[in-house]
């Protein structure tokens, strides 16, 4: 805790996944104050995902692999006098100058009770959320994210339906699958659009990551354990059911993902977890001005020097807002994000060259060489569209079809996702575009000479919806008014 | 595609879309470049106001009464998503004083051609159910009106008939013997015409600079807030009326008079913070703060509502806040038509129509004299 309410944190921390806590913890460890801030009510992110302790679930780890890891690093936040802001929602981080910077949450049971939360260094550790592109019938009752799907059985153990088909791209569906299958579920097939083949060209890579290979296995044999067949290069392109979802269609495609005529074939389900990968949460970051790159699967990531931090100086970034790639990486990168601000902080520079940060960067960047693999294997093809018709809803908040989009882009002068936006109000609902912007991206881009360029790192200057209320009571500021 | 027209448009913003329509609508072939998508500059980040209602008599009262007649005929033409509104304006005072203030003001634009019709406290509850109890009264102004600034620009260009190249950034302006227009040149190639008109906004000074004239646009930053989809809580285009000085001031320091609209797809747009910040696009916490707390004194209810997002922009303005409108005292062939600040949506078709007579010869519908970009000249 900082000495007295008006002294700031060292550090604080943004986010209570694998990479926050980690940053959060050795932070801690090394002497500095440290806030660390979630939306959520319990640590552990995506991954460590559990039911709230109220709900009864006598053994979370029952779903995790990993659990001992996680448990390790709740015990040492235990220890180490980190002060954890549970139910903060994150809108905005601003800095004055040179001072410190300022966290605006919003908390309370009602989520709208403004706070401020001021520290000298920020680490952004905001994950991921899920990649969705639209295909005909996508909006149906009983269509779900496949991480979504996960996050349903790890926080709450319900199951979306009873026969659940796993598509889209990506190896989290082979981990979807087989905890559906494990809880319960019938999984008549996982379909993979992309080949699998991508790694089999890096063996190095693979090589290299163990622990992948292991993974991978676990999953292997828990989809043979549960006779779930895996087909690659074929796509769920229309859904079907009056309701709710009553069969899918599922094709095959060629290699740019564009769908081969006659090769549909129905399967009965009532539930569809679909999912393409995950999109880095960056946008905290971007409305400051930071610098991202783009991801071999087309997805932007916060780009970040050797020891995590952005390219605006002071804030670091760790985990999935840096780039897609596991668990194990995000702690990784949040340990040497800590180790990284304390240095700098205590002016200690040579905290830094130790040998543990050696080991620390060196298994960072194999890890971030398979992530990268990975990403370019699971790229969706630019023949995706072509599983589209006219009549398919993109946007679902503003009801927005491919139509609609397809008309700006020829008819109105449209090249980007914003101007769509502008144009036909894609994007502008509930989820800000969280969902459809990938897919308005791509078909903004059908029209002119790169063909489907990947999604620019949006500005979206508020992470979550502020009632006015709440920003008309933060505390006046007198001293940027000029 | 042949890359010679009569005149080539700089900048696919609002302003130069009304330049292309009306230049087309004279029967003159038009090329529109801009150097990215339809509407990318200050117009995709503006509010849709076709205000009369804050502004005192004086040349811009003409281009924008003119404006507000012109807008009236295009909503007829132009397709009805543009989403013209015609829902008039409301200014409220918070207190006696402050209403001896508008009454004052409405005095002096009546005699401009402006209507105006005062609201007693007792009855501002009728034009607007929402508002705050205990305010001074106010003043109606029905000839304020609304577009959807985007659609409206994407609109006019297609309805213009011109040949419209985005994604292309003008590089030099070409010109030819004794200093005459030629053309552009773009990383595309060249393209030719015997006028050329700087509808480059905010960034008209450096367009006007590639051709060698002088123009001193500068960019003031305005943040917008949006809400959550909302049923009609909110009916005409609501201010305070502290916004006419706001409007009216040079200062630098952030300034905030908020004015508070519906839109026909739900959500509440609440803008009109304006300070002078360069191009920094950081989220200013305080200036939202200023607008939440102006548009919840106004109308409590929105208290309780989200903030979805916000944007900013940069308003183009020249030293006197006119705008540019006419001819380069130097350099013959070139035309700017910037510089419009806080109110290029409103004053769009006015200026299309200036531009238009200019480039065909004919007499302009009002006196330009006031507009003339030649004003700026650094004294030799
Ligand atoms: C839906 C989903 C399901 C996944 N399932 C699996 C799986 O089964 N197996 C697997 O190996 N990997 C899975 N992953 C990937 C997994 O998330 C990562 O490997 C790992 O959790 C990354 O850790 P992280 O710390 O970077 O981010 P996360 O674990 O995502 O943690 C980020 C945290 O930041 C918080 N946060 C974000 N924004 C804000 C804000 N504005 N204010 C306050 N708090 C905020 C979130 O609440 C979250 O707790 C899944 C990812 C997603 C999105
Ligand atoms: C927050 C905010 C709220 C506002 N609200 C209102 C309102 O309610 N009512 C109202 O009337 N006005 C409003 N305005 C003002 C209005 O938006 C502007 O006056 C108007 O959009 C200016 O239009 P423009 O066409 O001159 O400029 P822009 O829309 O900026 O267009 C200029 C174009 O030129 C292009 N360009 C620049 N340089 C080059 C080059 N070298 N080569 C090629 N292209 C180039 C740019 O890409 C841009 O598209 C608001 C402004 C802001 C910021």
């Amino acid at each position: 805790m900082p000495t007295s309410p008006s002294e700031p944190y060292d550090l604080a921390v943004i986010g209570a996944g694998p990479a926050g806590l980690a940053g959060a913890v050795t932070a801690g460890e090394l002497g500095l104050s440290v806030a660390l801030l979630d939306a959520a009510g319990t640590t552990g992110g995506q991954y460590f995902r559990h039911p709230a302790p109220g709900l009864g679930a006598a053994r979370p780890q029952a779903l995790h692999h990993d659990w001992a890891a996680f448990a390790a690093l709740r015990r040492r936040l235990g220890a180490s006098g980190v002060t954890h802001l549970a139910h903060h929602h994150v809108w905005t981080v601003q800095r004055q100058d040179d001072g410190p910077w300022t966290a605006h949450a919003l908390t309370g049971a009602e989520g709208d009770t403004p706070v401020r939360v001021r520290a000298r260094a920020i680490l952004l550790a905001a994950g991921a959320y899920e990649r969705q592109l639209p295909f005909p019938g996508w909006t149906l009752p009983g269509v779900v994210g496949a991480g979504g799907a996960q996050a349903m059985l790890k926080s709450g153990l319900v199951l979306p339906g009873q026969r659940v088909v796993v598509a889209g791209s990506g190896p989290l569906l082979l981990a979807v699958a087989s905890s559906l299958a494990t809880a319960g579920a019938h999984v008549p097939a996982v379909i993979e659009a992309s080949g699998y083949l991508g790694y089999a060209h890096r063996p190095l890579t693979l090589v290299a990551n163990p622990h992948k290979l292991l993974e991978a296995a676990v999953h292997g044999t828990a989809l043979l354990r549960h006779r779930i067949p895996l087909r690659t290069r074929s796509a769920v392109t229309e859904v079907h059911g009056t309701d709710r979802v009553e069969a899918v269609t599922v094709s095959r495609l060629d290699r740019d993902w564009r769908p081969l005529p006659g090769t549909g074939r129905r399967i009965a389900c009532d539930a569809l977890a679909v999912g393409h990968g995950l999109l880095p949460r960056t946008e905290l970051a971007t409305g400051l001005g930071c610098a991202t790159r783009r991801a071999p699967d087309g997805t932007h990531a916060l780009a970040l020097g050797d020891l995590q931090e952005t390219s605006v100086p002071g804030l670091w970034a760790a985990g999935e807002t840096g780039g897609i790639g596991g668990w194990q990486l995000a702690c990784a990168e949040g340990e040497l994000a800590g180790i990284a601000v304390a240095a700098r902080l205590r002016g200690l520079p040579a905290l830094t060259g130790s040998r543990r940060v050696r080991d620390l960067a060196r298994r960072r960047d194999r890890m971030r060489a398979f992530a990268d693999t990975m990403a370019a294997a699971h790229a969706p093809g630019p023949g995706w569209t072509g599983w589209l018709t006219d009549a398919t809803d993109v946007c679902r908040c503003e009801e927005v079809t491919v139509g609609g989009i397809r008309e700006a882009v020829t008819g109105l002068g449209a090249r980007d996702t914003r101007t769509v936006k502008l144009l036909t109000r894609a994007g502008m609902g509930w989820c800000q575009g969280r969902m459809c912007g990938t897919a308005v991206a791509c078909l903004a881009a059908a029209g002119t000479e790169q063909g489907t360029v990947p999604p620019s790192a949006e500005r979206r200057p508020l992470a979550v919806p502020v009632p006015l209320g709440a920003l008309a009571d933060q505390p006046a500021e007198n001293d940027r008014t000029s | 595609m042949s890359n010679s027209s009569d005149v080539i448009v700089v900048g696919a913003g609002v302003i130069g879309a009304a330049c292309a329509y009306y230049a087309a609508c004279s029967g003159l072939s038009v090329t529109v470049v801009d150097r990215g998508p339809v509407a990318a500059g200050t117009t995709g980040a503006g509010e849709g106001n076709l205000l009369v209602s804050d502004k005192e008599p004086g040349p811009e009262l003409e281009l924008a009464l003119l404006s507000a007649t012109l807008w009236r005929e295009l909503a007829q033409e132009l397709p009805a998503r543009i989403e013209y509104e015609a829902k008039g304006g409301l200014v409220v005072a918070s207190d006696a004083t402050g209403m001896a203030e508008l009454r004052k003001f409405a005095e002096t634009q009546a005699g401009a051609g402006v209507t105006a019709e005062e609201i007693p406290p007792g009855r501002l509850h009728d034009l607007e159910p929402h508002l705050a109890p205990g305010l001074g009264g106010g003043f109606h102004y029905p000839q304020d009106a609304q577009v959807q600034p985007a659609l409206a620009t994407a609109h006019l260009l297609r309805a213009s008939g011109a040949r419209v190249r985005t994604g292309e950034e003008v590089t030099a302006v070409l010109t030819g013997p004794h200093g005459k227009v030629r053309g552009v040149r773009t990383a595309a190639g060249d393209l030719h015409a015997p006028y050329v008109v700087n509808a480059a906004g905010t960034w008209g000074g450096e367009v006007a600079w590639l051709a060698g004239a002088h123009l001193p646009v500068l960019p003031r930053r305005g943040f917008v807030l949006v809400t959550e989809p909302l049923p009609r809580l909110v009916r005409h285009k609501v201010y305070a009326s502290d916004y006419v000085s706001g409007v009216a001031s040079g200062s630098a320091a952030l300034q905030t008079s908020v004015v508070v609209e519906g839109t026909p797809a739900g959500p509440v747009l609440i803008g009109g913070s304006r300070e002078r910040v360069g191009f920094d696009r950081t989220l200013s916490v305080e200036a939202l703060r200023r607008l939440a707390a102006q548009a919840t004194m106004l109308f409590p209810v929105l208290a309780g509502v989200r903030a979805m997002r916000t944007y900013a922009g940069f308003r183009p303005y020249l030293p006197d806040h006119l705008p540019a409108i006419g001819t380069d005292p130097r350099v013959p062939g070139l035309l700017h038509a910037c510089g419009h600040e806080g109110a290029g949506i409103g004053l769009a078709p006015a200026t299309g129509l200036v531009v238009a007579r200019l480039l065909t010869g004919d007499q302009p519908p009002l006196d330009v004299g006031p507009f003339r970009p030649g004003r700026f000249a650094p004294a030799a």
